[in-house]
């Protein structure tokens, strides 16, 4: 989807620059509460995660399917990155991805910077972060749940990036390639782009989550650990300082830093106390808008259902089936994830509902989201937000 | 050629210990508790070896004493300075840990500018900057191998340029993540030579029974997240019941009794 | 772990493009490709000046040209764009040995195809002669935010550490008789990449903490990149840009 130069006009490029320049000066910001600050655990740890999703990011580019309109058609990385590190880092890692495509192999045009930031950076960040969080509110909380909002976020996000592509094509497309074969090729190629980067943002969010849940920014607040003092042998030397045995003693709050993770050690009374009255009572609402937007996406999958030959078109005369292959760099990381196959799926007017009413609750749940937190934080009842620990962070 | 250290505050007095660990215990985000209140104190100038099976805590132990973890509860004092937040980069440069594996530890093009990161770091530049990377890599006897890349060294030289990273920032103490593993015999003596030609306070986590008994006085051990034994290392190693305990083994035919342990740094009695 | 100096891309000899500092070799590439992709598609001698120009650049480099000619094949995607072009776009058609074109599709294509082609050929000069820890720090040196710089450093001496450990994994899987075919064996590769993931960084977080127990606080010593450039080497490394601008200004004035 690396918009090339040359391919979107001078005001739009221009315009989409601005927006990019400030959603990364607006993600800077963010990911420094996200990322902890300076040193100290949380902030040290978090700054590599990120490099390394970033490293991901670009290995997962380098699938590259061709799709008419003069772009590519790749993997792109941007729910795994929101769920790993966060909104804001996961603009900033996405970006950074770019910058060095753009510098270092000229993949995506570097006047064309802000329109893949803005495009492959933003959309997708924002969409799947906000669809994983409202789809956690509303799964049970249980650790397969991570998994499967990081599927439907990122099964979503990719050809919602496609749509944002076609709109600023709509916007300032300068090739005399007609909107509705645009419109063909980019989302229907991406619905099934979608599918991988669902499969591999599941399997990665989901083995990070059984392994190593404090590095799922997403998934931080739900670890709290409470620490055991054993006598050592050699007590009688020192008596004083040790607990008596087997006595579990609450951890105090950390003496370095507030990590996310551990803020949450020293208030487990305060939890099961606070928080479940709004979560039992903002489950049913969210329910509901699920099941409203389901039904809207009837619409949607009606229309979708206009240009399934469209696609199978583009598939077969861009031969995506045997060029795919060719086209995934020798080198890359995920060189044997086989993408042959690919074609055979078939884009069925259902998927593209639920792609529909992921949307859309995607940008309800956005707005839902930043509401509810503003509030949580007015009532002081703010345990459930995502981020309990900023004001360490803050200098 | 002890350093006098004008950047400690409290005085920097003989008395004061070079590492103090009171009542460390610590969870992993995971909820895997490794440490369960250790309290450790290393005096200046000694050497101490810290063995334990695997999984005992002993890593663990040695990211909390430069502030890479945080402890859960307890504390780690560094010559007299707390680990703690607004302390960690005096902390960081006064303790220097040695990892495992060098490949982790160097990750700058040459031998040169890996080993003038630290004290680039810490601010260092121009002239006074080139004094210490040489002053650390001669005294680890690496100075010809300066404009080197490191992956082209072999694996013992790679080791000790490893040792002379944190050598250049002038470490109160210096910590030895497995110093022994994986080299050659000869490799092992060059470093032991070195090693004791420091005079340093050295902290030494080690499987390798011999090479702590060969140069550390004192020893301790780490089971399950608490210590369980403190001695002189040949009585510690000489004591079948403690080793079978602990899932310590000396290699086949050695008999620490039968060694002729050095006498120069006998530990005060715990 | 060795990472970000001993790329594929670099090429490591002297020369005095080797010898300019970082920075001023990325303003000069991003300011010449700017320039290109200014220049109307229309001047087709212009992209031709150009080609010259960064044939000069190459020679004076003294990288093989067979070097950076291979490295060149990152394009290849792109060419298939640009081929496909004359075929799907619209408007007036024209007949070339017997194919019905687009005419606006080819002018599209010889757009995305000289400009790409020039950009990339900037880019893997930049990169031949560039050391990526020398280009991380010209970035920094460029005024970009520290934390982005601290996310490129991480990403590229992960990149090294990803494919390594992909390279085991794959040799793990091999040996045991499994090859992907088809979607069948999805889940298998998906789970890897799950595995991958937590490999790499946990390989990764070593050398971090072992460089955070060195002082690391975020940012490269300074005293350890290139210091400020002098002027004769601003001046030299402006020449590129200059004389494109020179050729783009005659480009739009024809």
């Amino acid at each position: 989807m690396h918009v090339p130069d040359g391919f979107i006009d001078a005001p739009v490029s221009a315009g989409t620059g601005v927006l990019a320049a400030v959603a990364v000066a607006a993600s800077l910001r963010g990911a420094r509460r996200e990322l902890g600050g300076g040193l100290g655990e949380a902030g040290e740890r978090t700054a590599p995660l990120a490099g390394l999703v970033a490293a991901f990011i670009f290995a997962v580019q380098m699938l590259n399917f061709p799709v008419a309109a003069g772009t590519s058609g790749h993997l792109l990385g941007g729910a795994l990155a929101a769920i790993l590190v966060g909104p804001c880092t996961g603009v900033l890692c996405v970006s950074v991805v770019l910058l060095l495509q753009g510098v270092l192999f000229a993949d995506g045009g570097l006047t064309a910077l802000g329109t893949n930031i803005t495009d492959m950076g933003v959309v997708t960040v924002l969409v799947a972060y906000g669809l994983f969080r409202a789809l956690l509110r509303v799964l049970p909380r249980r650790r397969s749940a991570v998994t499967v909002a990081s599927f439907v976020a990122a099964l979503v996000s990719v050809p919602a990036a496609a749509v944002a592509f076609t709109a600023l094509y709509a916007l300032g497309g300068t090739s005399d390639v007609s909107l509705g074969k645009v419109v063909a090729a980019m989302v229907g190629v991406h619905v099934l782009i979608g599918v991988g980067e669902a499969v591999i943002t599941a399997a990665t969010v989901g083995a990070v989550v059984a392994v190593r849940p404090d590095l799922v920014y997403a998934a931080r607040d739900r670890l709290s650990v409470r620490l055991e003092l054993r006598p050592s042998p050699l007590a009688s030397t020192d008596a004083g300082t040790t607990a008596p045995a087997q006595e579990p003693a609450t951890a105090p709050t950390d003496a370095l830093e507030g990590s996310p993770a551990r803020e949450l050690e020293s208030a487990p009374a305060q939890e099961p106390a606070k928080v479940p009255a709004p979560r039992r009572s903002a489950r049913p609402l969210w329910l509901a808008g699920l099941a409203a937007t389901v039904v809207c996406a009837g619409g949607l999958s009606f229309y979708a259902s206009a240009s399934p030959d469209g696609l199978e078109k583009v598939a077969a005369d861009n031969g995506i089936d045997e060029k795919a292959e060719d086209h995934a760099a020798e080198d890359s990381p995920l060189a044997d994830y086989g993408v042959k196959d690919i074609a055979n799926t078939r884009l069925s007017g259902g998927l593209a509902g639920v792609i529909g009413a992921g949307a859309t609750l995607a940008v309800g749940s956005g707005v839902f989201v930043v509401v509810r937190r503003r509030r949580g934080a007015d009532g002081g009842a703010s345990a459930a937000a995502p981020q309990p620990a900023d004001a360490p962070a803050e200098r | 050629m002890g350093f006098v250290n004008l950047a400690a505050f409290p005085a920097d007095g003989a008395d004061v210990p070079s590492l103090e660990v009171r009542g460390l215990a610590y969870a992993y985000p995971d909820g895997h508790q490794a440490l369960f209140g250790v309290d450790l104190t290393v005096e200046r100038g000694r050497r101490v070896a810290l063995l334990g099976p695997n999984g005992a805590g002993k890593t663990t132990l040695v990211l909390h004493l430069n502030g890479i973890l945080t402890p859960g509860a307890g504390s780690v004092t560094v010559a007299g300075l707390p680990v703690a937040r607004p302390n960690l980069a005096e902390i960081r440069r006064r303790v220097g840990i040695v990892f495992q594996d060098p490949d982790d530890q160097l990750f700058m093009p040459t031998v040169q500018e890996d080993v003038a990161f630290g004290p680039a770091a810490a601010g260092l530049r121009g002239a006074e900057l080139r004094e210490r990377v040489e002053e650390a890599l001669e005294r680890v006897g690496m100075a010809q191998h300066a404009h080197r890349a490191p992956h082209h060294l072999s694996f013992g030289q790679r080791r000790r340029v490893a040792v002379a990273t944190v050598l250049a920032s002038r470490p109160e103490i210096l910590v030895l993540d497995e110093p022994s593993s994986n080299l050659d015999p000869a490799a092992r003596r060059e470093l032991a030579d070195l090693l004791r030609a420091l005079d340093l306070t050295v902290l030494m986590v080690t499987h390798d029974l011999p090479y702590a008994l060969e140069l550390c006085p004192r020893s301790v051990v780490l089971a399950d997240g608490v210590l369980v034994a403190d001695g002189i290392t040949q009585e510690l190693l000489s004591d079948p019941e403690l080793m079978r305990a602990h899932r310590l083994e000396l290699p086949f035919g050695f008999d620490p009794r039968s060694v002729t342990a050095p006498v120069a740094q006998r530990p005060r009695a715990t | 772990m060795g990472a970000g100096h001993a790329h594929k891309l670099y090429k490591d000899v002297r020369s005095p493009v080797h010898a300019l500092p970082a920075h001023c070799k990325l303003a000069a590439v991003f300011c010449f490709v700017v320039l290109v992709v200014v220049t109307p598609r229309e001047a087709v001698w212009a992209f031709g000046a150009y080609a010259l120009l960064l044939a000069a650049v190459a020679a004076a480099s003294r990288v093989p040209p067979r070097h950076w000619l291979t490295r060149m094949a990152i394009e290849v995607p792109f060419v298939a764009f640009a081929v496909l072009l004359p075929f799907v776009a619209e408007g007036e058609r024209i007949t070339v040995l017997g194919m019905s074109l687009s005419e606006p599709g080819l002018w599209g294509a010889w757009n995305v195809l000289a400009k790409g082609t020039l950009g990339v050929a900037a880019s893997v000069l930049l990169a031949s002669t560039t050391g990526l820890n020398a280009l991380l720090l010209g970035l920094a040196r460029l005024r970009m935010p520290p934390l982005l710089c601290q996310i490129a450093t991480f990403m590229v001496r992960y990149a090294d550490v990803i494919s390594d450990e992909m390279r085991r994994m794959r040799t793990a899987r091999v040996s045991r008789g499994f090859e992907a075919r088809g979607p069948r064996h999805w889940a298998v590769l998906a789970k890897s990449a799950g595995s991958l993931f937590i490999r790499s960084y946990e390989r990764g977080e070593r050398v971090h903490l072992a460089m955070l127990s060195r002082g690391y606080t975020g940012t490269m010593p300074p005293a350890l990149g290139d210091g400020p450039a002098a002027r004769a080497q601003w001046a030299r490394s402006a020449a590129l840009p200059l004389a494109a601008l020179a050729i783009c200004v005659t480009g739009w004035a024809s």
